[in-house]
């Protein structure tokens, strides 16, 4: 609790999160079969599930159990997911495996066939001419009580250690902590975290204490550490987090690391289809027209 | 062995002192809780102390090891997802019987906006132990002259109600305590009254209280004037309070 300026006792909120637990409790004691039967019904619906769109059939065993895979690059949030699209998907031909149906408040995924990039979607695809490289297009929010699904269903049980992961992804750069001012920093720029078995180089520097990730990303992180799978994740710190074509350009340096070495045949190309991207995705926000 | 571990509670004090009790025992990382009842997230080293050693990625709930003095600790990072708290308790205890710890000491705190009239005028910290707590450790801590955590009405807005121990902004410290009472394990837990705000002289009190008993640090000076021990504060604790400000603001 704590008093305000003008005499009103208030409670504060508690950084360490424990008023949902003792509200948790005490619904918990209370808690009848129909409420009970609600909230089994709200984990339904808040189910992760792998699924073929063509067929509309779910995955029966977990994508990379179903699937082997030496080389997992996973873009998470709408720029890196442009980046991948632009430059890595522009050469060679991708073919769909699975795209991951969930709900949250935040988003709904949508599983029609062709996705624009407004929608949100996480799709699986590997090269046709190499099928053992990966790429995951996802550009929805996975809340945390589905992030543990979301490995489940897509890393599964068994843990494959032959294979690398790359994960990329953006930030706002008001994240960064750092102790000059966020305003002075050069955005958008690079930052990298990797598990103790990726010996590679990373293309930037890596993220310094005291900074940390959270959400999906760390999900997939903390999985590969655990799990002594070689992975890094490439972070981009941005004051953009719509669709922006600099942030959008930062991740560049990327292209020369070992983990999309090869993929990424045709650089103008790509830049030229991620102008496209940009200028199909444009909201006319003017309110006079 | 003794287990340390911290309940996510108000102001995080518990997790400030096993940070502290990490770095300054420069304790070596020997696993990972690895659970879907914590949110997860990762960094790199939180203690590192040069650039060797500050790439090493952490996770949100790691396991740490002294074994020149007989201990292991639980570091957690992150909350509980909703409704995961009970069934994280319930896994961690299940581990702590089958891997044969002596005792579990869960350092925590609690609202001190809740103290009665008494407790505002004592000591801030207090202590719990479950009935399995051995006769030596029980007559050691009486001897300290220590304060047990009061029982308190179950219900605070009934006038009737029953007494009953209560931990509010403690998260899990009561769920432990019960369930370590009702399997019989040795639990001690050690808190202290905190308000949220700069917690790490809560952190720092709490750790000496905690020494008071195990004396796991001993003072590095002779001089008993000059006598204040050596914790280290964790390289991660920096920036506590968000970045630096920009020079026209001023």
């Amino acid at each position: 609790m704590a008093a305000t300026f003008f005499g009103e006792v208030v409670k504060a909120p508690c950084r360490a999160g424990t008023e949902e637990e003792e509200e948790e409790e005490e619904a918990g004691r209370r808690e009848t079969p129909e409420d009970r039967e609600v909230r089994r019904q709200l984990a339904r619906k808040r189910e992760v599930r792998l699924l073929r769109r063509q067929t509309k059939t779910s995955l029966e065993v977990s994508l990379l159990e179903k699937y082997p895979c030496s080389k997992f690059i996973i873009a998470i949030g709408n720029n890196a997911v442009a980046f991948l699209s632009s430059f890595v998907m522009n050469s060679g031909v991708w073919e769909e495996v699975g795209c991951a149906k969930l709900w949250n408040e935040w988003c709904r995924t949508v599983d029609t066939t062709h996705l624009s990039p407004s929608e949100s979607f996480c799709v699986f695809y590997h090269l046709k001419s190499n099928p053992l490289v990966f790429v995951c297009q996802c550009s929805c929010y996975v809340a945390e009580d589905q992030q543990y699904q979301w490995l489940e269903k897509v890393f599964g049980s068994c843990p494959r250690r032959n294979m690398q992961v790359t994960i990329l992804t953006c930030r706002h750069v008001t994240d960064y902590k750092t102790s000059e001012s966020t305003g002075s920093l050069p955005s958008p720029f690079l930052k990298a975290l990797k598990t103790q078995n990726f010996k590679d180089t990373a293309c930037c520097s890596l993220l310094e204490q005291p900074n940390i990730i959270h959400d999906l990303p760390a999900a997939v992180l903390s999985y590969c550490q655990v799990w002594k799978i070689p992975a890094i994740l490439y972070l981009c710190y941005t004051e953009v987090m719509t669709l922006d074509l600099i942030t959008v350009e930062a991740f560049k340096p990327i292209l020369s690391s070992r983990s999309l070495k090869g993929l990424a045949k045709n650089i103008p190309q790509g830049t030229e289809i991620l102008k496209k991207l940009m200028t199909t995705n444009e909201i006319q926000s003017n309110i006079y027209t | 062995m003794s287990f340390f571990q911290p309940a996510v509670s108000v102001g995080n004090v518990g997790q400030l002192a096993i940070d502290l009790i990490i770095s300054t025992l420069n304790m070596r990382k020997i696993g990972y809780f690895y659970t879907d009842c914590l949110v997860p997230i990762v960094g790199n080293n939180p203690y590192a102390t040069e650039e060797d050693n500050s790439t090493e990625l952490s996770t949100n709930a790691e396991v740490y090891s002294l074994p020149s003095k007989k201990l292991v600790a639980l570091q957690l990072r992150s909350i509980f997802i909703k409704y995961k708290s009970k069934s994280f308790c319930e896994k961690l205890l299940s581990w702590v019987q089958s891997s044969g710890c002596a005792k579990v000491i869960v350092l925590s705190s609690t609202h001190s906006y809740q103290r009665n009239d008494l407790q505002l005028r004592s000591t801030p910290f207090r202590y719990l132990l479950t009935p399995s707590v051995q006769k030596n450790v029980q007559s050691k801590i009486q001897s300290l002259n220590w304060q047990e955590m009061e029982k308190s009405p179950c219900i605070p807005q009934m006038d009737d109600s029953e007494f009953c121990v209560r931990v509010p902004g403690g998260g899990i410290t009561k769920t432990l305590y019960d369930e370590s009472c009702s399997k019989e394990i040795q639990m001690v837990v050690l808190l202290k009254f905190v308000s949220e705000g700069d917690n790490i002289p809560d952190a720092l009190g709490l750790v000496e209280y905690l020494n008071e008993w195990l004396q796991i640090i001993k003072p590095c000076s002779v001089n008993p004037a000059t006598s204040a021990l050596p914790w280290k504060i964790p390289s991660s604790w920096r920036l506590l309070f968000g970045s630096g400000l920009p020079p026209a603001l001023f």
